[in-house]
C-alpha cells in the first residue's frame, strides 16, 4: 500500500522545492543573474503536483508522445503529520509524520521562469512509495537518494541541499499553512537520469525505501 | 433551473446550501440573511488551475507582451477562503492587489476534451479572487507561491452557478469595487484564451476531473488594497464576492 491511498484530492496539495541542490544552482551559475531570471532565488522555489499526478508503485509512467525520454527527479517526501504555521526551524521536524520516497517525473525542459505544468502535471508523473516513521534525530536532508534503471544504478546523490528539511519546512510556513497530509518534496536529483519506455525505474532512498515503477510508450 | 449552491459553517460543519429568497436556504428550509452566515468556497477545489496574462489589456498594465500560450500556474488547498473573510496583508507589503476573475468548476472530467464539447464538461461557474502580493515576486516559476498561493489570499464564491443558468461564459461583464468605488471593468468576451479553448488545452495534456477549478485571469485595472477595505468582485449574473483586507497578526 502507497502513502497514495490516505490522500484526499483538494484536502491534500503536494509541494515540491525546485532548484534546492546546491549542484543545479552551481551549473546554472551567472545565467541566475541574467535575464529572464535577473537574481538568484530569495524564497523557496517551489512548484505543485497535483492530484493527477498522484501514482502508486507498480504504475506505470507514460513518456509523452514527442518525448524521447522521461526526466527522473527521485526524491524525499516530507509527510506533514500536523499542522504547521510559521515553524520554527529548530521544531519544523515535529510536524513531520514521516518520510515517502518519491519520484518527481517530468519531461525534460531548460527554463525554470514560469511554472513547467505540460512538463511536470502529466497523470502518473508523482508515483509515492510507503509511509516510513522518521526514526528520531534523522535529518531527511543527509540520506542518500539512488536511482537505478533495468537494475543498474544510473545516479546516486547524498546531501546538498540549499534548504535542509527543517529550514524548508520553516521558511515555507512563513506564509502558507502546511496541513497534516500534506507532502514536500524536498528537492530532486540535481542531475536526474532519464528513462525511455521500456525500462523500469527504481528510486531508493536510504533507510526509508525504495518504489519501482515501469516507463511505458 | 437547479439553484445558486454554496457551502457555510452551521454549527462548526461545513454545509451545503442554496439560494433562497432574499437568502440562504438552510437544509432545514429556514432562509436566513446573506451576511448572517460564515461562508465557505462554494466547491472544494481539487486541482486549481489558475491563468495569468488573459485579458490583453491586463497583459500590457503589467508590461507583458500577450502571451501565444496560456501562462499557467497551480494553487495550494491553503489558500481558499469564502465569501465575506478576511484575507491577510502582510505589513511588509507595498503592493498588494486583487484579481477578479470568472472561476470554471468542472463538473465532468475527461482527457482530450474538445473546445466544441468543453462546456458540457463544466459543472458551473463561480467568482474568484485571486490577490497577488507584488512585493514577493520573483523570476523562478513566476508568479511564485509566495504571491499567489499565501494562506486565505484566495476567495471564492458566493454561490456556484449551475452552467444551465450561465448562457455564454464569455458575455460576461466583471466589476469590482474598493470600498464602493469602481476600480475596474472588463468583459469575458476580451480574454485572450477563452472557457473553451482552456478546457481543451489543459485536457490535452492532463486529464481534468470533476472539482477541478479554473481561474480565468483578470482584466485591466490593478489596485493597490490596504487593512479594512472592502473589496467586492463581482461577475454579473454569476455572483458578487466580498472579501475584506486585514491586516497580518
Amino acid at each position: 500500500m502507497g502513502l497514495i491511498d490516505s490522500m484526499v484530492p483538494g484536502r491534500h496539495t503536494v509541494y515540491a522545492a525546485a532548484l534546492n541542490r546546491s549542484a543545479t544552482l552551481a551549473a546554472l551559475g551567472d545565467a541566475l543573474r541574467q535575464p529572464p531570471y535577473q537574481a538568484p532565488p530569495r524564497a523557496p522555489v517551489l512548484h505543485l503536483k497535483p492530484a493527477n499526478t498522484w501514482s502508486r508503485p507498480g504504475a506505470p509512467v507514460r513518456c509523452p508522445p514527442g518525448a524521447e525520454a522521461v526526466a527522473l527527479g527521485g526524491g524525499i517526501g516530507l509527510v506533514v503529520g500536523r499542522r504547521a504555521t510559521r515553524v520554527a526551524e529548530s521544531a519544523a521536524l515535529d510536524h513531520l509524520a514521516g518520510l515517502v520516497v518519491v519520484n518527481d517525473v517530468h519531461v525534460p525542459y531548460s527554463s525554470h521562469f514560469r511554472p513547467a505544468i505540460a512538463q511536470r502535471c502529466r497523470d502518473g508523473f508523482c508515483p509515492f512509495g510507503s509511509l516510513a516513521s522518521l526514526v528520531s534525530g534523522t535529518d531527511p536532508d543527509r540520506l542518500a537518494v539512488t536511482v537505478e534503471i533495468d537494475g543498474r544504478t544510473v545516479a546516486r546523490e547524498g546531501p546538498g541541499y540549499v534548504r535542509s528539511a527543517a529550514r524548508l519546512l520553516a521558511d515555507l510556513t512563513t506564509f502558507l499553512t502546511l496541513a497534516e497530509g500534506d507532502v514536500v518534496l524536498l528537492g530532486e536529483l540535481a542531475d536526474p537520469p532519464l528513462a525511455r519506455p521500456g525500462q523500469s525505474v527504481r528510486v531508493i532512498v536510504d533507510d526509508v525505501g525504495d518504489l519501482v515503477n515501469p516507463i511505458v510508450a | 433551473m437547479t439553484a445558486r449552491q454554496g457551502r457555510i459553517l452551521l454549527a462548526g460543519i461545513p454545509t451545503p446550501v442554496t439560494e433562497g429568497e432574499g437568502g440562504v436556504r438552510l437544509p432545514d428550509g429556514r432562509v436566513v440573511a446573506e451576511g448572517e452566515v460564515h461562508w465557505l468556497p462554494p466547491v472544494v477545489p481539487r486541482t486549481t488551475f489558475a491563468i495569468g496574462l488573459n485579458y490583453a489589456d491586463h497583459a500590457k498594465e503589467l508590461d507583458f507582451r500577450p502571451p501565444d500560450e496560456p501562462l499557467v500556474f497551480l494553487k495550494g488547498a491553503n489558500t481558499f477562503i469564502g465569501h465575506r473573510q478576511r484575507t491577510p496583508r502582510p505589513a511588509d507589503v507595498t503592493f498588494m492587489h486583487y484579481e477578479s476573475e470568472l472561476a470554471v468548476v468542472i463538473g465532468t472530467g475527461g482527457r482530450g476534451i474538445s473546445r466544441e464539447r468543453a462546456l458540457d464538461h463544466v459543472a458551473g461557474y463561480t467568482v474568484a479572487n485571486d490577490y497577488a502580493f507584488r512585493d514577493y515576486l520573483e523570476n523562478y516559476y513566476r508568479p511564485n507561491l509566495r504571491v499567489k498561493s499565501r494562506d486565505r489570499s484566495t476567495p471564492l464564491g458566493p454561490w456556484l452557478v449551475p452552467r444551465e443558468r450561465v448562457a455564454d461564459p464569455q458575455a460576461l461583464e466583471i466589476v469590482t469595487t474598493v470600498n464602493g468605488t469602481e476600480t475596474q471593468r472588463g468583459r469575458t468576451s476580451e480574454m485572450i484564451f477563452g472557457v473553451a479553448w482552456l478546457i481543451e488545452f489543459l485536457s490535452g495534456f492532463l486529464t481534468l476531473s470533476s472539482g477541478d477549478v479554473i481561474l480565468t485571469g483578470t482584466p485591466h485595472g490593478l489596485a493597490n488594497v490596504k487593512p479594512d477595505d472592502e473589496v467586492v468582485s463581482e461577475v454579473v449574473g454569476v455572483g458578487r464576492l466580498i472579501n475584506y483586507v486585514e491586516k497580518e497578526a
